[in-house]
């Protein structure tokens, strides 16, 4: 393993940044999110809970999929012209597609939690699944995830409970593991692509072996921690594949639900909510078509001109749980489409969370 | 499930140009569609959809209505109602367009249904998915035995394809049309009722396949009297209908239960039905 001082971090970030795009928590008026570091940032990696996750890295909110360029073509040019000609009918608008773009640099996501390293393992079963997705795709295969073990998980914390390791980043998919232990950064290249960065900023790291011992007791520091926290122990024996009928009828939704307001706060900082819409912006030459992110929560999120499917909130709301505990694991061999970052937990203005919905099934036993 | 497709980035439509449009009712329209340089934009089964999209406007899942079979174009019957379909609507002979597909799955035509008698039961725009399917059986006519088709609208006017129902598909051999209306009309000597009731009044013997589309009133009523008949779960099928914005599974819109209507449907047995949440 290697380590580098955390007074040097800035050093670090500053070589990284010389040669990928860094994308990573930075402190901006009282709050800590991701966006790309620049010298004039205030990079935070001691803040646990960025207010977002962290997977627009991959899956960005607003994204462009195409342009449709119009063009207004005479009706006499249209007619002589045989190669846009089908069945002699003359063409008045012309349009083409031109396919937006796909990313094709090398980036670097830095200090992701292992809980949000586990959100990206979610969303490759969506998106990477059956029909591929090339523009998130295209981020996956660029994308450098640097993994930072949680120092100080936090009482809204429950990764555990889906069988995260907020202690060890090393059994998740990222391609660099780091811990803070003491005064330094403690770094371990996972996969290829770790290597490859962790060459890049060779210079700055020290080959340090007697920090190992260290880093254990820091993994069990953390464990330690996760081990006390109020919802280290929720159950989910209830929950998962093939629970369909049985949770869907469950009468306690008519109740648990009531005081959502339909504001879709817990989707957008949800590592694992990935539902988008597709729209048009109108330009000045044409179309810009792109993809955004939505929420089931909506009222119009599926709304047809028949008043269907989902037009009340009871049904919106057990639709993003049922999803999320028992649709998901139903088709992703159990994996939970929940990480336990807690962040709906914080945000919600309601406190309609996943951790009430569970409790609440547990409670009615 | 269709592999064709699956290479190409679906989300990325192609342009494709109106070369035909017919005036099926006072609310309906058939749009032809042919790639800018002729010929189609793409193959695709009885059964399945795709994006037909005005840029600037909106972008719909539609059911492709005419049958594989047909070589030169493709055909989609549209009923307008809302903003999408208003302004396909407005569009004329020439003007272009943008579609993506094919979507979903389709009807087994080369499997459950081959060599079987097949009942079709549509109500009003429920036919354009229907029609893709019943084309494509005339097409190939030796392979299948007795069809039969139930169709229904609020009026004499409102039935699609009229035109093609008495002219083709009466003079089919081993092939019956029953056609029926809500309430009596002048210059109709034909059956009125509703089609849930002229179904049972004629009474289907269970030889064969039921397929029904229609208003999500009308289904359910075809259903039980289907069941009434003495058909089970596992001879009827039908195709849903959900918003959809990606047609590949991923958006979350047509998600029912663990099912995305857009890839794993539209078309389902009600077997399968039975087995999702009662939220479509």
């Amino acid at each position: 393993m290697y380590t580098i001082s955390k007074d040097n971090l800035n050093s670090l970030y500053a070589k990284i940044a010389s040669s990928y795009d860094l994308f990573m928590p930075i402190k901006k008026a009282g709050q800590t999110n991701y966006g790309f570091w620049n010298e004039d940032a205030e990079a935070d990696i001691e803040t646990l809970k960025t207010v977002k996750s962290g997977k627009d890295a991959f899956f960005p909110q607003v994204e462009t999929l195409y342009n449709v360029n119009k063009t207004i073509i005479p009706a006499d040019v249209a007619a002589s012209d045989d190669a846009e000609k089908a069945a002699d009918t003359p063409i008045k608008t012309k349009l083409e597609v031109v396919p937006g773009k796909f990313v094709d640099q090398d980036f670097v996501i830095f200090g992701m939690k292992p809980c949000d390293v586990r959100g990206i393992e979610v969303m490759d079963n969506v998106f990477l699944k059956d029909f591929v997705d090339n523009y998130y795709k295209s981020r996956r295969e660029h994308g450098i995830v640097v993994s930072l073990a949680c120092h100080a998980p936090e009482e809204s914390c429950f990764c555990t409970v889906f069988g995260i390791d907020p202690a060890d980043p090393s059994k998740s998919v990222a391609d660099v593991a780091t811990w803070i232990v003491d005064d330094k950064l403690v770094w371990k290249p996972l996969t290829e692509k770790g290597e490859a960065l962790t060459a890049v900023v060779k210079d700055l790291l020290t080959d340090d072996s007697a920090v190992d011992s260290k880093v254990d007791a820091e993994i069990t520091s953390i464990t330690e921690i996760s081990k006390k926290l109020p919802y280290a122990n929720l159950s989910l024996e209830d929950w998962g594949a093939g629970k369909t009928d049985e949770k869907f009828n469950d009468e306690t939704w008519s109740k648990i639900y009531q005081g959502c307001l339909g504001c879709g706060t817990c989707t957008f900082v949800c590592p694992t909510c990935q539902c988008y819409d597709i729209k048009d912006y109108t330009t000045k030459n044409g179309i810009q078509r792109y993809r955004c992110w939505d929420s089931c929560m909506y009222s119009d999120f599926t709304l047809m001109a028949g008043g269907q499917n989902r037009p009340t909130q009871l049904q919106r709301f057990r639709q993003r749980f049922m999803h999320k505990l028992v649709y998901y694991p139903t088709n992703n061999d159990g994996m939970y489409m929940c990480v336990g970052c807690g962040r709906c937990v914080e945000k919600c203005p309601q406190s309609k969370n996943v951790v009430k919905v569970i409790k609440a099934f547990e409670n009615k036993k | 499930m269709c592999e064709c497709g699956k290479s190409q980035d679906m989300l990325i439509p192609q342009v494709g140009i109106i070369t035909g449009i017919t005036q099926e009712t006072p609310d309906v329209k058939t749009f032809r569609v042919n790639a800018p340089g002729g010929g189609k934009l793409f193959e695709h089964m009885p059964g399945q959809c795709a994006m037909v999209c005005v840029p600037g406007v909106s972008e719909g899942m539609f059911s492709i209505t005419s049958s594989p079979t047909n070589k030169e174009y493709m055909e989609f019957s549209i009923k307008k109602c809302g903003i999408l379909t208003e302004q396909l609507h407005s569009l004329q002979v020439g003007d272009q367009i943008t579609v993506r597909g094919p979507y979903g799955n389709n009807f087994p035509v080369e499997t459950e249904f081959k060599g079987k008698n097949l009942l079709f039961i549509a109500g009003g725009i429920g036919l354009a998915p229907l029609r893709s399917v019943i084309n494509y059986c005339i097409d190939n006519r030796e392979n299948y035995g007795r069809i039969d088709v139930l169709y229904g609208s609020r009026s004499a006017d409102d039935l699609v394809k009229l035109k093609e129902i008495q002219e083709v598909w009466q003079n089919v051999p081993n092939m019956n049309v029953y056609l029926t209306i809500d309430r009596e009309q002048e210059g109709w000597d034909g059956h009125v009722g509703f089609v849930p009731a002229y179904l049972k009044e004629i009474g289907f013997t269970t030889d064969c396949i039921g397929i029904t589309c229609g208003p999500p009133i009308m289904i359910k009523f075809v259903l039980q009297g289907l069941k009434e008949l003495g058909f089970t779960d596992e001879q009827i099928y039908t195709t849903l209908e959900l918003r959809m914005k990606c047609g590949i599974g991923k958006c979350g819109r047509c998600n029912i239960g663990s099912k995305y209507v857009c890839k794993d449907g539209p078309v389902f047995r009600f077997d399968e039905i039975d087995e999702l949440p009662n939220e479509y």
